[in-house]
């Protein structure tokens, strides 16, 4: 087990730390809670926010995000860079985040294990990869472009998903670890997308998180699935960040706290936001076990 | 070879996840044994839902117009024909009036387009860029200066937009904000809407065809008389003092450059 003493290690190109958010509960900033956040300044870690939403010229949602940079810390979450397509990476888009990042000077920057654009058109979705050769060089190139281009490493996050590629020559988990061995990125480690990934491919979570590199994990996220069920009648889980977080994602997060100590933990919720109250009551309960998770040996 | 394989993926992929027409992309499986059609569903589902979530939010007005049913068939059928080519999705469906226009089953509501076209000038005067307005005093010395006044030019704020409607547009869209009553709006009267942005928050106007006529001819860098001819050559009524009481009141004049700066 490791202790909550240990520092994340330096980018190697770069020599920057992964990442610099504090070792408590933070919450994704939506913009129905800006004058709330605002007025009511809540003990809250960090906020973090969705890029893209900010690829704006001007308005409110840079006024109010300019003023709660000012007090908390912020992490940068990519959602369309499309890390895994098979085409070049979009160099506007890639401009438009070193624009925000110089802007916001972001504690964290981290984006997908996934693709969502192809050729000239973006689908919106965090879609899947075949876990095989050309593919980790074209992720690991695509990473390396973006760490080069931001001057500054990246955390990768785990995704949530539905289907298998049969061409695929290894595990979700070792082609993650190949990609940060290769590119010095950290991991973004989302313990709902470890779940509902488990639940759906019949794999056990505790056995994937053990798999995985935790050495670079420079955040977690916890979020709410939603339950369908496939063509077997079969428990399908659906990463929709629309619910609650569930106790098993609870459970599994503490299982995962004892193993790497305190670590920045983001609550999600970006469907049926409820009140800021009910986003807060969570934020207390993943900053209660960050606490425990330090007095752990 | 193995490269070739893995480029027909993602472009088989992409192509049935807009085409709910198409199967499911070989190559695919589950773990336990269900049909990959199932689990596809829920990706196609996604992109489909997150984009006509995505103009849903954009055309509020416009849903509540059609009803929720017809406005996602509506937009399900602009999604798969017009996807987005930018991840930045603030600016996604700008053309869904003109979509709407051409659209037949939405023909009996001939003012739909141009309600979608005031939404999109909301969403744009939003995200529009910053812009400091000038201060009063500057105005007022400005106006003090009957020799050069005529030949200022103003420079108006990024939010600011125009629509000239056959339709009472304005109107319409405000029964939808819990202002004005539907039985009173007269079907056949055009209406020009000014959109801005002031304080943080976007506004909408109702203005007549010589203040419409002033700003748009201000917009496009004419100075302060040629707006103003133009204005009273569209409105015999037009009173230039309270046109410029608008937009100074909305802090809408960013910069004022006498006629040699240009």
């Amino acid at each position: 087990m490791m202790n909550m003493a240990v520092p994340l290690p330096l980018h190697p190109a770069t020599q920057a730390p992964l990442s610099s958010l504090p070792q408590r509960a933070g919450l994704g900033l939506k913009t129905e809670h800006f004058r709330q956040v605002l007025r009511e300044q809540p003990d809250i870690g960090f906020f973090e926010v969705h890029a893209e939403n900010y690829m704006v010229a001007g308005g409110p949602f840079h006024h109010y995000l300019g003023l709660i940079r000012e007090q908390y810390p912020l992490s940068l979450h990519g959602v369309g860079l499309s890390i895994g397509a098979e085409g070049p990476l979009d160099q506007q888009h890639l401009k438009r985040l070193a624009v925000l990042i110089e802007r916001y000077q972001p504690q964290s920057f981290s984006e997908h294990l996934a693709w969502s654009s192809h050729g000239p058109v973006f689908l919106n979705d965090l879609l899947p990869l075949a876990y095989d050769r050309p593919t980790l060089n074209r992720v690991c190139e695509h990473i390396d472009q973006v760490q080069n281009t931001l001057r500054r490493p990246m955390l990768l996050e785990n995704p949530a998903t539905y289907l298998e590629f049969r061409q695929s020559s290894m595990d979700e988990a070792e082609f993650i670890r190949e990609v940060i061995d290769r590119t010095g990125c950290g991991l973004l480690l989302d313990v709902n997308n470890v779940y509902v990934s488990c639940i759906n491919h019949r794999r056990d979570p505790l056995a994937y998180i053990d798999a995985l590199p935790l050495h670079a994990v420079g955040e977690i996220h916890l979020a709410g699935f939603a339950e369908d069920t496939d063509s077997l009648g079969d428990r399908l889980l659906i990463d929709d960040h629309g619910a609650p977080i569930d106790n098993a994602v609870w459970a599994l997060y503490l299982r995962l706290l004892e193993r790497i100590g305190p670590t920045a933990t983001l609550i999600e919720r970006d469907n049926q936001v409820p009140a800021f109250s009910v986003l807060h009551a969570e934020v207390r309960q993943a900053d209660e076990l960050l606490q425990c998770a330090r007095r752990l040996p | 070879m193995r490269q070739e394989a893995a480029v027909n993926t993602q472009a088989s992929f992409a192509s049935a996840l807009l085409d709910p027409e198409q199967p499911y992309p070989a190559g695919l499986y589950c773990g336990n044994g269900a049909d990959p059609a199932s689990r596809f569903a829920v990706y196609r589902n996604n992109v489909q839902s997150s984009l006509i979530n995505a103009l849903a939010d954009a055309y509020p007005v416009v849903a509540q117009l059609v009803g929720d049913e017809f406005f996602r068939a509506m937009a399900a059928l602009y999604v798969r024909r017009f996807p987005p080519t930018s991840a930045v999705l603030s600016d996604y469906g700008h053309d869904f009036a003109d979509f709407i226009g051409g659209f037949p089953p939405a023909a009996s509501l001939p003012y739909l387009a141009d309600v979608a076209r005031l939404e999109r000038l909301r969403v744009s005067a939003y995200h529009a860029a910053d812009a400091c307005p000038v201060q009063p005093q500057q105005i007022a010395a400005a106006m003090a200066e009957p020799a050069t006044l005529g030949q200022l030019r103003l420079e108006l704020h990024p939010s600011l937009g125009l629509l000239e409607s056959a339709h009472p547009v304005v109107a319409l869209w405000a029964t939808h904000q819990g202002d004005g009553d539907w039985q009173a709006i007269d079907l056949q009267q055009g209406q020009n809407a000014l959109v801005l942005r002031h304080d943080l928050e976007v506004e909408v106007f109702a203005i007549d065809a010589g203040v419409a006529c002033f700003i748009h001819s201000l917009h496009h860098s004419q100075p302060l008389q040629v707006a103003a001819a133009n204005a009273l050559a569209a409105d015999p009524a037009f009173e230039p003092s309270q046109a410029l009481a608008l937009l100074i009141g909305r802090g809408t004049i960013t910069r004022l450059s006498p006629h040699s700066e240009v």
